[in-house]
């Protein structure tokens, strides 16, 4: 051992300069172990934005496409349908859609982008069972409307827009995903409008 | 020859010494009643739970695919299999039950008051990592209550705000519960979380023996030195960790004196703890829900989705909470009041014996409104479960209001100095 006299000031600064470095080493070492937890390739894969031509959908037609696993309906909704939505408003439980059951640019008197294609999880608010679509015969769950979504495990009624009637077990109106119009006949389902 | 074995190791490692500071010699008050059999119940059932899950990953296939018909292969094809997954999975409920006694026993005697607060929190810590242990293990068998209960409480992290859809998405490891989730939970229940609960039990354990145990009558056994009469001293030998500081009175070796004692309790715990495991192993639908009967399902939701009993009062009260932000914040915030225990507690009398009638009353009341609110959790939500759910909850948060009010200036009866006979 020397007998040089200790120098604090230098011994602080190292012991400083040490540490520090040792801690960014620690934060570096903690990227990995954090990002593997983020969704995997394959399943980003599996969930990955599904694209529908909704330009072949006849007038009045529901075309189903899976995404995440789930059901979705795209129907393309007459311009009677459309007109009708509002009369059935006193009838529902949520009719202005105050419950966060869509993206924000869906919360609207059509639950939707575009007014003539609605777009819904066909996914019973309820227990998860599928609604099924009538057209023209729907008035006998409902007096005097011709079009809508029953389940037929419950009985819970959904209009043409997904919103739920009251005296249903379902609690909620059908889930509107994200989605957006890439072009005026193709529908992307899980990326929102404003989003890609 | 054993003895010159043991000198060659005590030469090397403290083991004689480590024996004697912490059983042989280590003084406990020698009053302790019934509620003190739970601490070691509790090391009990994590031995069980430790054992029998080894155990059970040597059967259990940890993917989405495979989880549920494993599970189902282990209750018809293994040998003993029924017998390892009741006995962890009954296992799991009467953990919960004696540490909630346990704890209880703490809130009776005051042994969350000073000097004993870092021992409380290292024992809130462990009840913490008990709570994330048991709710990951219940992902596991990949029934249908398992994929759901996962989901509500996963989605409780989405309601924080900005960052909250991205981290219950960076949880899951998915878009929805999927076998990503169910792997890195059966990951963290079989090996991150046992270890660090094995390691703060260790630490509970060393700041028990470093306080010293309380006792039902809230007094100190360790006198300041050279207070107390010889012939007033316990009679037994104690290490002298614990005579060099202090004059010892009122207290009996734990071993052999508690060990034995603790012998018995295990005993009678385990006629309860075999009854319900051979003829009750579902705990009437409270230890293992009908719904966990068939797998898991994300497109059928059960009709009601009510956590496991042992979770109730917290899901509770974040239930009768209007807002899902708020709920989930009551909820931690129920946690963390458990936690601040030690100082929303301002008074200096340990034992509710000798406290006021405040006291008795409103720990009267918490005790009331903690199992409403967890029979509550496991009811669906009515109106009128949500109104009697919001009572009892400002019960249990009033407790610790009302504490911290009368516990100043309290009227107290005098505390003895010996313990009483």
């Amino acid at each position: 051992m020397s007998n040089v006299p200790v120098n604090n000031g230098r011994r602080r600064f190292l012991t400083a300069a040490t540490a520090v470095v040792g801690g960014a080493g620690v934060v570096g070492v903690a990227v990995p172990f954090i990002g593997s937890w983020n969704p995997s390739a394959r399943a980003k894969a599996a969930g990955a934005p599904v694209e529908i031509n909704v330009g072949k959908i006849q007038p009045g037609q529901l075309i189903r496409a899976e995404w995440r696993g789930k059901p979705v309906y795209v129907v393309r909704r007459t311009e009677k349908t459309v007109n009708d939505l509002a009369k059935v408003d006193d009838q529902l439980r949520d009719p202005n859609s105050e419950e966060a059951q869509q993206p924000e640019y869906a919360k609207n008197a059509y639950r939707s982008i575009k007014p003539e294609f609605m777009v819904a999880l066909g996914v019973c608010t309820h227990l998860g069972c599928a609604p099924t679509h009538h057209n023209g015969d729907f008035d006998q769950f409902v007096e005097g409307v011709s079009e809508g979504f029953f389940c037929p495990c419950h009985g819970s009624k959904f209009d043409m827009a997904g919103r739920v009637f009251q005296g249903v077990p379902a609690p909620l109106n059908l889930m509107v995903p994200e989605h957006s119009f890439t072009s005026e006949d193709t529908l992307l389902i899980g990326v929102g409008q404003g989003e890609a | 020859m054993f003895a010159n074995f043991m000198a060659w190791i005590d030469k090397r490692l403290p083991v004689t010494d480590c024996w004697n500071k912490h059983l042989a010699q280590y003084p406990a008050p020698k009053n302790f009643n019934f509620w003190y059999f739970f601490g070691s119940l509790a090391m009990l059932v994590l031995v069980n739970q430790i054992l029998t899950g080894v155990w059970l990953t040597m059967s259990y296939e940890p993917s989405g695919d495979g989880a549920f018909a494993s599970i189902e292969y282990i209750m018809r094809d293994v040998d003993y299999g029924w017998l390892l997954r009741y006995m962890h999975s009954t296992g799991a409920s009467f953990f919960f039950i004696v540490v909630y006694l346990h704890m209880f026993r703490g809130m009776m005697y005051g042994s969350y008051q000073k000097p004993r607060e870092l021992l409380w929190i290292f024992g809130m810590l462990i009840f913490l990592v008990l709570m994330a242990e048991a709710f990951m293990g219940y992902l596991l068998p990949w029934g249908n209550m398992s994929y759901w209960g996962a989901q509500v409480i996963i989605s409780l992290f989405g309601a924080i705000p900005v960052i909250g859809d991205d981290l219950t998405q960076w949880i899951r490891g998915d878009y929805v519960i999927s076998g990503a989730t169910l792997n890195r939970f059966f990951a963290l229940h079989v090996i991150a979380m046992p270890l660090v609960l094995v390691i703060l039990v260790f630490l509970h354990i060393l700041a028990l023996h470093e306080v010293g145990s309380n006792n039902p009558d809230g007094t100190e056994i360790k006198k300041k030195k050279g207070s107390v009469k010889p012939e007033e001293l316990s009679k037994f030998k104690f290490h002298k960790h614990y005579t060099d500081k202090y004059d010892i009175v009122d207290a009996i070796p734990f071993h052999p004196y508690y060990s034995v004692k603790d012998i018995m309790g295990v005993a009678f715990f385990l006629f309860i703890f075999c009854w319900v495991m051979f003829f009750a192993p579902e705990g009437g639908g409270f230890f293992i829900e009908a719904p966990n009967f068939e797998p898991a399902n994300g497109l059928k939701t059960p009709e009601h989705i009510v956590p496991v009993w042992y979770f109730g009062p917290f899901y509770t009260i974040l239930r009768v909470v209007p807002d899902k932000l708020l709920g989930a914040v009551a909820m931690f915030g129920a946690i963390i009041m458990l936690f601040a225990l030690p100082w929303f507690d301002r008074g200096t009398v340990k034992s509710m014996k000798f406290r006021c009638t405040w006291h008795k009353v409103n720990l009267f009341q918490f005790t009331i409104s903690f199992i409403v609110l967890a029979i509550l959790g496991t009811k669906a939500a009515t109106p009128l479960n949500n109104l009697i759910g919001t009572i009892a909850s400002f019960g249990y948060f009033g407790f610790f209001i009302a504490l911290w009010f009368y516990s100043k200036n309290e009227n107290t009866k005098p505390v003895p100095e010996r313990v009483s006979k």
